[in-house]
């Protein structure tokens, strides 16, 4: 059945898929995995970095872009396969551009739930239009409104968004999910350390072996974006192994 | 393209039609562009407006002179933005009518001001106003004055050249406190703590600037700019019939008074007559 009606982009299938757009949701779940933490005072995004080919620079593999001064976004991408990274350029510039347009109009910034719904437009207007196939990628889109609030929103290829506290997009996002659910709490993310070693935490859930694998981003409150150097990663991981350590010491006495 | 050149189709067309980006992704809603990117009125490919507004105007030998008949102003205080108008509409030296409305309430934080062509004034100003009412509605919260003004601005950028008359100054009050932008045809956009705009504005500014200080009370700031506008209707032809007062406070606007000023001129000049 799904075979008749999953060809062409602009055809509903009888129970009301649209087969192309979950196909690229499928495409989706093959990315790299990629953790969006909102602190109070802070905003956190860690990424997947899968391992690169010995011959390949590892710094032109960015996955966590800066839209505008306050607000950045990560996407899970495939190095390997073609067209989705590609996809996520094309999404990237036009916000960009946007941004900025916005600034030039309205005289302030974009707020992160403007931003976010310009992307998801866009989104839909290629699930509606013949000749076209979805942008294959989802995206975490964070950072500060100019009133000093905090935000975390997530897209997805069919166009919809929504603003979530902490969430995760790419591969076994569904675990990484259900980890930050079990563990989030109100009381660790009101300090900065607190909402990244929960990212990192959660990271750790799907990356394999530890903190070599980890690329975070955090934006303070009117301070520009920072990456992290593998050693601040690695004091970070080195922190959450202790905490570990500690925890199963306490369950054992 | 190389028949296009030889037919000298090319030159005369509007070849953006040809192989231009697809327009359909280019958000003809105005959701995201703000009425900037799409024209209200579509202008044909090769009139030319400002050719015929020239050959109209006395160097062309007829004598059609748009002037911005009227006088408004605005001034920002301690306590706010006071805005005062006129209500004389003219049309050459007949005074089509003495109680015009020259102020727009865009919403209960937001207020534009009209001087120039009439029609121009109300129909751009109510432009702005939907623009400003879908904005709120797209963004669930209430337009800034700095974009609204630029809203306005570049929609009479669009149509520079053209022959429209409009000087309007747009005020409010939002999150960055009392807001006063002067917008005019030509797309220029000021903002100031004091504007007067209409052929009554030197009148006005003479009366304004010799009695403004930053820290007059709400009574004083009302008395000065009704002086202003009475003084200035007393002697300018084209200004005259009622003054609407309006005072833009921190929780919206309120409308002050309407007085007529033939009755505040006898009873400023009372040694005069």
């Amino acid at each position: 059945m799904a075979a008749r009606y999953d060809r062409a982009i602009t055809v509903f299938s009888p129970d009301g898929h649209l087969f192309q757009v979950e196909y690229a949701q499928e495409a989706v779940k093959k990315g790299s995995t990629a953790v969006g933490v909102r602190g109070k005072n802070i905003v956190a995004l860690g990424v997947e970095k899968k391992s690169v080919a010995k011959l390949q620079d590892d710094r032109t593999v960015r996955k966590i872009c800066v839209l505008d001064d306050n607000v950045f976004m990560a996407f899970p991408c495939l190095i390997s396969r073609s067209g989705l990274t590609a996809d996520a350029r094309i999404v990237i510039n036009r916000a960009r551009v946007e941004c900025q347009s916005h600034r030039l109009t309205v005289e302030d910034p974009v707020t992160i739930e403007y931003i976010t719904r310009f992307i998801s437009s866009l989104k839909q207007k290629y699930t509606q239009s013949n000749g076209r196939r979805p942008f294959g990628i989802s995206a975490l889109i964070m950072g500060f409104d100019f009133d000093g609030t905090p935000r975390l929103y997530q897209t997805d290829p069919s166009g919809t968004y929504h603003a979530w506290k902490a969430n995760a997009i790419g591969r076994s996002a569904k675990t990484v999910r259900e980890f930050l659910e079990k563990n989030y709490k109100e009381e660790d993310v009101e300090s900065d350390s607190g909402t990244i070693k929960l990212g990192v935490r959660a990271l750790l859930e799907v990356v394999q072996s530890g903190g070599k694998n980890i690329e975070l981003a955090i934006m303070k409150r009117d301070e520009p974006l920072k990456i992290l150097s593998a050693e601040e990663i690695e004091a970070v991981v080195s922190d959450i192994e202790k905490e570990k350590e500690e925890s199963e010491k306490k369950k054992k006495s | 393209m190389a028949l296009l050149d030889v037919s000298g189709f090319g030159a005369h067309s509007d070849l953006r039609l040809f192989g231009a980006a697809p327009k359909h992704f280019l958000d003809p809603q105005n959701h995201f562009t703000f009425s900037v990117k799409r024209q209200e009125f579509a202008v044909p490919v090769g009139v030319d407006p400002s050719a015929f507004l020239r050959s109209c105007s006395r160097e062309g030998g007829v004598s059609i002179d748009l002037n911005h008949g009227t006088t408004t102003l605005a001034f920002k205080f301690r306590h706010g933005v006071i805005v005062a108008v006129d209500s004389r509409a003219s049309s050459g030296s007949y005074i089509a009518s003495k109680d015009v409305n020259k102020v727009i309430e865009i919403n209960p934080y937001l207020l534009g001001t009209m001087s120039g062509c009439a029609a121009d004034c109300q129909y751009w100003e109510r432009l702005l106003a939907k623009e400003c009412r879908l904005y709120k509605l797209r963004n669930k919260e209430r337009i800034s004055v700095s974009a609204a003004s630029k809203l306005l601005s570049n929609m009479m950028c669009g149509y520079r050249g053209m022959g429209l008359s409009m000087g309007s100054m747009i005020c409010g009050w939002d999150k960055k406190g009392p807001g006063l932008y002067y917008v005019d045809e030509n797309g220029t956009r000021l903002s100031g703590r004091m504007f007067s705009t209409g052929c009554g504005n030197s009148y006005a500014y003479g009366v304004m600037d010799s009695g403004y200080r930053e820290d007059l009370t709400v009574e004083e700031a009302y008395e000065l700019g009704r002086r202003a506008i009475a003084h200035a209707t007393h002697r300018d032809a084209y200004s005259g019939g009622v003054i609407n007062m309006y005072h833009m406070q921190e929780d919206g606007w309120i409308k002050v008074c309407q007085e007529d000023v033939s009755e505040l001129i006898h009873k400023y000049r009372k040694g005069m007559f």
